[in-house]
């Protein structure tokens, strides 16, 4: 029932060939790719930094429906906890050393991930998406009216971090905040490969795939779950802090079903089930966002409505699903 | 006194508009199991094209509404032939992003031909103004939407339980497979189906107006409580869809008249409340 279903590109688990050059060119690519965003577009750090603190949330909500199979329109409330939780952090208690509020962040995107894995986790299909909507408006109205400490509908602003390590300030250019997030999106990436190769990460595969079998096998696939939901919270609150500290601002948008629906876009448009993926369908969609709606949002509006029919009929498995299999198929032919 | 009737009058025709819309929804949802998030831009599509029809026409009410059932089947049968029939039968998040992804376009496209503003529906004379029902006076067209209301569950109830279409429907619902080997043509009955749910929703999206004001945001900000409904109903179940309509308006409306400040607050804490006792829905069947 679980099973949600766009087939994902995850691939199957023995895979022949060592998975330690895999990572190896993964993290060389983002090295490239982020020098080369750094090089190219230096007047566009802020974008490429709002870029990196999404991957994280697409990567979060990567482990719940690209790897466990859970159907969610709901994951910004993970990402949205982690920025408040930040945010609060830094403008009412005064702690606005960096490293403590990414740590905050992600203790709270746990929190919120415990809480909603709970609620989310209670139903199926249609009660499952559902209560996943429920719970990201009840988050929305909640930080809504908790003004006090949110800011309300006008944002949480005046947050103002010290210097990294004391050494490196955030600067204006938004250099500092860019190198940040680079650093800790390889470290988050390297982690999440471990994790899904685990016995753990082979798991939720399985619960994916068939949850009866698993729990005939002996293990208990809502605890698994909830343990996958807990951890991506991390991941996400990661995203939402690294979004506050390096705008310095946390609006309520961070926390609408908008955010989680275009998280939930991007992750398709890359390939869910595929750490690649979530990070390729990101970059391109935000990128394509950027240049598209400053021309008309409304016609990108329509374009991500097009694109969205059009992967889900032509490319089930994403761009990065269905580029590794075109690659694979090329390879096969030419050996 | 005077508040508790008001917000109970309230409550009604919303709930009714609720009801006419998403029992479109329902049915489809408990017929083909498609999450159809599209659902409620075809309710929109209906508001644009009776808008169209009574401000730049100056036809009718009556015939503008009677324009827009038809012009928004007329637009759902290609969709219906061409992107719904792949995913019968698909993962839930295949149809979740397959009908989000028309939605966006429905949106996108409403935005460019109509414009970003509110569309208004001109009520003809009749519905204007209040009604004076002796001890209280009440809005004509929330009279109205409460009648249309009444009508489409009585006329739905007899078309599904004492029709000869009602019987191969609700055998389609049952077993497709074993219907089809009896001679039911299912094609045909999930295809009338499907046209009879765009038809309501476009009706619903008419009536309900004032209501629910028609703008290109309309098809995204209802599409939650629209999704809600059928899920708190059961899918597929026209008493429960009319009791979740009617309880979840009730809940909506109380939140908005007493305590405006905590926005939709409740009406979420009470969703997750209902689902999370009764997963099925209230009067859903059990898979």
């Amino acid at each position: 029932m679980s099973a949600t279903g766009i087939s994902t590109s995850a691939a199957p688990a023995v895979r022949t060939g060592r998975p330690w050059q895999r990572d190896l060119i993964g993290v060389a690519v983002i090295l490239l790719a982020s020098i080369g965003g750094y090089v190219l577009f230096p007047d566009n750090l802020a974008l490429l930094t709002r870029i990196i603190a999404i991957m994280f949330l697409v990567l979060s909500l990567d482990l719940v429906t690209g790897y466990c199979g859970v159907a969610t329109l709901g994951h910004a409330a993970l990402f949205g906890a982690g920025a408040y939780a930040a945010g609060i952090a830094a403008v009412t208690f005064g702690i606005t050393e960096p490293l403590s509020m990414i740590a905050i962040g992600a203790i709270a995107g746990a929190a919120a991930g415990l809480v909603s894995g709970v609620v989310i986790l209670r139903g199926h299909g249609l009660a499952q998406l559902v209560l996943s909507i429920a719970v990201i408006h009840l988050f929305h109205e909640a930080a809504n009216k908790a003004s006090a400490y949110t800011g309300g509908s006008d944002g949480l602003s005046g947050i103002a971090p010290d210097p990294l390590l004391g050494l490196f300030a955030f600067d204006l250019w938004g250099r500092t905040a860019y190198i940040f997030g680079i650093v800790l999106l390889i470290a988050a990436f390297v982690l999440l490969r471990i994790l899904v190769r685990s016995p753990f990460g082979m798991l939720c595969r399985g619960i994916r795939q068939d949850p009866v079998r698993v729990s005939a096998m002996g293990a208990s696939v809502k605890a698994s779950l909830i343990r996958m939901y807990v951890i991506s919270g991390v991941v996400a609150g990661i995203g939402g802090a690294l979004n506050a500290v390096s705008t310095q601002v946390v609006g309520l948008d961070s926390l609408s079903f908008t955010n989680s629906a275009e998280a939930l876009v991007m992750l398709v448009l890359g390939g869910a089930g595929s750490l690649f993926g979530a990070l390729a369908g990101t970059v391109v969609f935000m990128w394509f966002e950027h240049v598209v709606s400053a021309a008309n949002p409304f016609h990108w509006l329509t374009i991500v409505g097009a694109l969205l029919i059009a992967v889900v009929l032509f490319a089930p498995k994403g761009l990065y699903g269905t580029a590794a299999d075109l690659a694979r198929r090329f390879a096969r032919s030419n050996p | 006194m005077q508040v508790f009737f008001s917000i109970g009058v309230d409550a009604l025709a919303y709930g009714m508009v609720l009801f006419i819309i998403s029992i479109g929804l329902s049915v489809t949802m408990g017929l083909m199991r498609v999450v159809n998030l599209a659902h409620g831009a075809f309710a929109m599509i209906g508001g644009y094209i009776a808008s169209y029809a009574a401000r730049d026409l100056g036809l009718g009410y009556g015939f503008a509404i009677i324009l827009a059932v038809i012009g928004t089947i007329v637009i759902a049968i290609p969709l219906e032939r061409f992107l719904y029939r792949r995913i019968y039968g698909a993962p839930e998040l295949t149809q979740v992003l397959m009908t989000i992804g028309i939605t966006f376009c429905v949106i996108g496209l409403a935005n460019y031909v109509f414009g970003p503003t509110l569309k208004t529906i001109p009520l003809p004379a009749d519905l204007q103004g209040p009604v004076n029902l002796g001890f209280r006076t009440i809005a004509a067209h929330k009279l109205f939407a409460i009648g249309c209301g009444v009508a489409v569950a009585l006329g739905l109830w007899f078309l599904i339980e004492r029709t000869s279409f009602g019987v191969k429907l609700r055998a389609s619902v049952d077993n497709t497979a074993m219907a089809a080997s009896l001679g039911v043509r299912t094609r045909i009955v999930y295809a009338a189906s499907f046209a009879l749910a765009v038809g309501l929703a476009a009706f619903g999206g008419v009536i309900g107006a004032e209501l629910l004001p028609v703008e290109p945001y309309y098809a995204l900000r209802y599409m939650v409580t629209f999704l809600v409904v059928v899920s708190v109903g059961g899918a597929g179940s026209i008493p429960g869809a009319l009791i979740a309509c009617l309880l979840l308006g009730a809940i909506d409306t109380t939140g908005r008249y007493l305590v405006p400040e905590y926005g939709e607050f409740f009406f979420y804490l009470a969703v997750i409340a209902i689902v999370w006792v009764f997963p099925r829905g209230l009067l859903g069947r059990a898979k």
